[in-house]
Formats: C-alpha cells, sequence, structure tokens
C-alpha cells in the first residue's frame, strides 16, 4: 500500500516514466513521462508525428517499449488479453472488418468479452437506424463509428482510449459521439484518453489535457487549472507595449489588434488591457509549442511576423 | 492495490468473478466461429465439390447397370472397380480441402493486417495463443471433420443412386452391395485422411500461417519461392536433394504410413502400417516444426501493425 492510497487519492490508471520508442533511426518517443488518474478525461494533443499514436500503442500493448509503463498495474505488453477485459479502444473509424455483420460482431464481442452487456448494446444501436442484418461494407462511415461505439459503450471497462475516433466523420456525427461518450458513458469512476485533431470541439469534454511534441509530454494540466492560470487578452494597438510589459508568453495578429496569452498573470489587470477570455485549446498549444527552444514552429512565426510588420 | 477495490462497488467484483470460470475455451470458441464467418468457402468449396460431383454422377450412374453386368475377371479387379466412384469422390473432396486449406492459411493472419482490423481484434481479451490456435484449427480440425462428413454423405448418396440405377434395370442390389466392402473403405478414408491431410500437411499449413504473419505482401511467393530455393541450393552445393524429397515424402504421407502408394487401391488394407507410422521419426519431426511455426506465428502476430 502506498502513501497516496492511505490519503485516498485516485490511483494511477496509466503511470509512464522515460517511455521510449524507436523505429530505426527514428525517435518516436523520447523518454515521455505521464500519469492518469482513475475518473479524468483527457486530451492528448500534439503535431502529426508527435508520437500520440506511438504512445497509444504502447498503452495498449500493441508495441513494446523501454521503459516503465504500468496500466491499471499491469505491463500492458506483457498482459495485453488480461488488460484488454478493462481496457477499451477505437483507434479510427476504420477498424471494424468491413465482413461482418452487425449481428456476428455482437455475437463476438458478447462470447469473448466478459463484461459486455449485450442488452445494453441493443439499445445503444435502436437509436441509431442500423440493421442488425447489414454487412459493416454497407454501412456508412458515420454508422460504422455508431457501431463501434455501441459495442464499446456496452463494455464495463475502467479505461477507453480513443485515437482519432471522429476522423472523416461529419460534424453532426462527431458531436453526437462526444455526447454519448459524455452523457452514457462516462461516470466518473471510468478514465478516458483521448487523441484528435479537432481539439475545439474537445474542450467541453476534457477535465485534463497535455500537448506531447517530439517524443515528450511538454505540458500537462487540469482544465479547471488552465481556465485559471492563462487569459487571452485581445488589445488595441494603444495598449500593446504596456501588455508586452507583462510579459506574455504568446503574441499573434488578428484583424489588426494584437492578441495575447499570459499564465499567471493577475485578471483584473488584464481586463485594464481589452477583452479577457480564456484560451482555446488550439491557441495554447501554438504558445506552448512555439515556446519551446528551437522548434520550427518558432522559426517560421519569427518569419511570419516580420513579413507582417 | 488496495485502492483499486475501495473505488471500485462490489457489483463490479461480483461480475468479476462468473466470467472467469467461462474465459478458457469460451474466446477460442468464438474464434473459430469467427473464421466460419469471415471464410466461408471453408464449407461452401467441399460442398460445392459434392454437389458437382453428385450431378455428374447422376449421369454416370445410367451407365453403371451395364458396366456391372460385363464386369468379370479376378474379385480384386472387379471390387477395385466398383470402388472407383467412392475413392474418386473422396480424392476431389480431399483435394478441395487442400486447396481451401492453403489459400486460408495465406490469408488468415494478413488479411486481418490489410484492412486493418487486427486493431479491432488486440482490443478484445483474446490473446495471440488463442487466435492463432483458433486459425490453425480451420486446415487441423475443421477441414478434416467436414471433409469426412460430407464423403460420407455424399458417398451415401452415390450409392443410393446407384442401387436405384442397378434395380430399374433388374439387377441385384444385394450383390453389389457386397461387393462394396465399406468398412475397408471407410477404414481407409480416415486413416488416410490423418496421416496424410492432417499429420502428413500439419508442418506445411502452419509454415503457410507463419509466412501470412510475417509477409507485408505476397504471402503466396514468400510460403513458395524459400522451399524451392532451398532444394536449388542444396543441389547445386551438394548435387543433393535431400530437402526436396523430404517434403515429397512429408506431402505424400512418408513411406511409414502407406508403404506402396503407387500400387495402394489394389488392396489396402494389407499396406496400411500404423504401428510402423506412428513410431517413424518423420511423423515426430513434423509435428515438432509445426508446433515451432504456430510459435513463431504468434510471436510474429504480437508484434504485427496494421500493413
Amino acid at each position: 500500500m502506498t502513501v497516496e492510497s492511505v490519503r485516498g487519492q485516485a490511483m494511477p490508471v496509466i503511470e509512464a516514466r522515460g517511455l521510449r520508442k524507436t523505429f530505426g533511426s527514428t525517435v518516436a518517443l523520447d523518454g515521455a513521462d505521464l500519469r492518469v488518474d482513475e475518473g479524468r478525461i483527457l486530451g492528448l494533443i500534439g503535431p502529426n508525428g508527435a508520437g500520440k499514436s506511438t504512445a497509444l500503442n504502447a498503452i495498449l500493448g500493441l508495441i513494446p517499449y523501454q521503459g516503465q509503463l504500468r496500466v491499471l498495474g499491469r505491463d500492458p505488453w506483457a498482459e495485453r488479453d488480461v488488460l484488454m477485459n478493462d481496457v477499451c479502444f477505437i483507434s479510427d473509424v476504420a477498424v471494424l472488418p468491413r465482413w461482418i455483420r452487425v449481428s456476428q460482431a455482437m455475437d463476438y464481442v458478447a462470447g469473448v468479452h466478459p463484461r459486455f452487456d449485450r442488452a445494453k448494446a441493443e439499445g445503444f444501436l435502436a437509436r441509431t437506424t442500423i440493421k442488425r442484418a447489414s454487412k459493416v461494407r454497407e454501412l456508412s462511415k458515420g454508422m460504422v463509428a455508431q457501431l463501434h461505439l455501441a459495442l464499446v459503450m456496452a463494455i464495463d471497462a475502467r479505461l477507453l482510449v480513443l485515437d482519432e475516433p471522429t476522423l472523416g466523420l461529419d460534424i453532426l456525427y462527431r458531436k453526437q459521439f462526444y455526447d454519448s461518450l459524455l452523457n452514457d458513458y462516462f461516470d466518473g469512476r471510468r478514465t478516458v484518453v483521448v487523441t484528435t485533431h479537432q481539439v475545439e470541439e474537445l474542450q467541453h469534454v476534457l477535465t485534463d489535457l497535455m500537448f506531447i511534441d517530439r517524443g515528450r509530454i511538454v505540458f500537462g494540466c487540469s482544465m479547471d487549472e488552465i481556465e485559471a492560470r492563462y487569459v487571452e487578452v485581445t488589445v488595441n494597438p494603444e495598449r500593446v507595449a504596456a501588455a508586452r510589459a507583462l510579459k506574455p508568453m504568446h503574441e499573434r495578429q488578428a484583424l489588426g489588434r494584437s492578441i495575447f496569452l499570459f499564465d499567471r498573470v493577475d485578471r483584473q489587470q488584464l481586463e485594464a488591457l481589452g477583452d479577457v477570455r480564456t484560451p482555446g485549446i488550439s491557441d495554447l498549444f501554438v504558445a506552448v509549442l512555439e515556446n519551446a527552444a528551437g522548434h520550427p514552429a518558432a522559426a517560421t512565426r519569427a518569419n511570419y511576423q516580420g513579413a507582417t510588420r | 492495490m488496495n485502492s483499486q477495490s475501495n473505488v471500485v462497488p462490489d457489483s463490479f467484483d461480483a461480475q468479476k468473478v462468473v466470467p472467469t470460470v467461462m474465459a478458457e475455451t469460451r474466446p477460442l470458441y468464438w474464434s473459430v466461429r469467427r473464421e466460419l464467418w469471415e471464410n466461408r468457402s471453408i464449407y461452401i468449396a467441399p460442398l460445392a465439390a459434392a454437389g458437382v460431383y453428385l450431378l455428374a454422377w447422376m449421369v454416370a450412374v445410367m451407365r453403371l447397370p451395364h458396366k456391372w453386368r460385363a464386369l468379370s475377371g479376378a474379385e480384386m479387379i472387379r471390387r477395385h472397380t466398383i470402388a472407383e466412384p467412392y475413392d474418386f469422390a473422396a480424392g476431389l473432396l480431399m483435394v478441395t480441402a487442400m486447396i481451401v486449406g492453403v489459400f486460408y492459411c495465406l490469408d488468415a493472419l494478413h488479411g486481418e493486417r490489410r484492412d486493418r482490423s487486427i486493431l479491432f481484434w488486440k482490443s478484445l481479451p483474446v490473446s495471440d495463443v488463442t487466435t492463432v490456435l483458433a486459425k490453425a484449427s480451420i486446415p487441423l480440425a475443421v477441414l478434416p471433420a467436414l471433409t469426412i462428413m460430407i464423403t460420407l454423405a455424399t458417398q451415401v448418396l452415390v450409392l443410393m443412386m446407384s442401387s436405384m440405377a442397378l434395380a430399374a434395370s433388374g439387377q441385384s442390389v444385394s450383390a453389389y452391395w457386397e461387393q462394396l466392402s465399406w468398412f475397408q473403405m471407410w477404414a481407409m478414408l480416415v486413416y488416410h485422411l490423418l496421416t496424410v491431410h492432417l499429420l502428413g500437411h500439419a508442418p506445411f499449413y502452419a509454415w503457410f500461417l507463419l509466412v501470412s504473419a510475417w509477409a507485408r505482401r505476397a504471402a503466396f511467393l514468400w510460403a513458395v519461392l524459400p522451399l524451392i530455393a532451398i532444394g536449388f541450393i542444396e543441389r547445386i552445393v551438394f548435387n543433393t536433394s535431400y530437402f526436396g524429397r523430404m517434403l515429397e515424402s512429408q506431402l505424400s504421407g512418408g513411406s511409414e504410413a502407406v508403404p506402396f502408394p503407387g500400387r495402394w487401391p489394389l488392396d489396402p488394407m494389407t499396406h496400411v502400417t500404423p504401428g510402423h507410422f506412428l513410431f517413424s521419426p518423420g511423423l515426430w519431426l513434423g509435428l515438432a516444426v509445426t508446433a515451432a511455426f504456430l510459435f513463431a506465428a504468434v510471436k510474429v502476430r504480437r508484434n504485427r501493425e496494421p500493413i
């Protein structure tokens, strides 16, 4: 029994220390450290090739890795099949086999998964227009995602991993997907880890946020903390010098006005400068990544600003 | 790990107890069913072959009364002539099952990577061992069992049609039945299927499964070309052909199971030497190779990602 559990804190669902993975000479994960506690909905955000999918694959026991990694107290690479009793994942909409019938998919999951509640899955499907006798290849992309989500939500798992779950879906399906996830699945006891490029849609869903860049976790913060710490201010040209004096972490131009992002600066002080709001995930992401020394995006930004001035 | 049980409500633990009891064989059972859903050719192809054969026999049976009347010579030859359609049906179904088995194995662990569905299968609590065993059971258990059942059904139908044709032309059906030694025919069929098609061919099926787990594309070429290459290299370097002969003997069931394959149909029972076969090193070597290939296939599948 650890000290933490005596205190009654949530135990980590995922704990990684110095997670490393290389493919030939390419370093996909370069000593990533992360910890996800029970009952959180974590968004793992990063540019293409940052190591998001590699990290998730390691967590799911799909690839071997170096470093320490425990998921629900188990080593995922050594115990993938046992771990999958408690972990579900949707890696993207295309992985359901095209030849399988909806009824067969239900039969199979019911057959092999001890925690699958068939009645629940049937209930979810009843809300859609998916027919039991259809094959997956006959369904639209959105329907395949609905089917997969119905299968996964009927499993009483402790960790759900979503890797670009809504890729290629239209906006209605995307909204529906996250709504069902929040309303029908998430109960505060389960943990969800999700990666996506459509970050703004996720903002109201997440409880925690992590940025990954070049194989490392460069930022990790709860959404409450983000709300308390970060402030975005749209400043009119005459106040720009005053805003810069407060040491913003990032500055960008939009429609002739400057938008500053501040970390831990008094809100009242900032309200005097202009319109104040909580930054969007993508703006925060850009600011954090560009502040990282030597990042290629920083050079691009310098050039861009030079050109506009 | 006490914190875990504190967080999880009681109903969660209660659910946990029941499933672990059934979990042992259920995933394997459902994995085999899954294979049959995906690859319906496993049973459709033998059924179609049997159907085509029966249609052909419906025509050929017209000539049977004439042939039966004209039969003469030694009893052995007559018996052989009469048994021919039955042996042919069995042979046709065995060849069909072999073709289906080979193509099934070459695609079994390749197709799931090609269509990325391996990510779905791996998201379920089914081990790689269970998956590979379920796939191996298709050529090593399901197809042999289906072959026996369909062959039996076909032969019974051939017998009924023949009897009707003979009865219609006013000849003795009982004499015909007497000439057909059912037990012997059946014993031979099962023996041949077990020794040659199951035990003899097992290493080949396991090798094909391994290649399908490993190859990124052109699984068929990867499966066949190395075997040919080894034979060639042996020929050039040592001027011998042990490897080729070994494959040939494994494919034909080896001299241990049926010592004189060339003269087999004449009086099969005298050539059946199961004792000899059971103690032959070739059999046990073949089984060891099968196990090694399947083990390797499990390891490879574990590492593989979608193509």
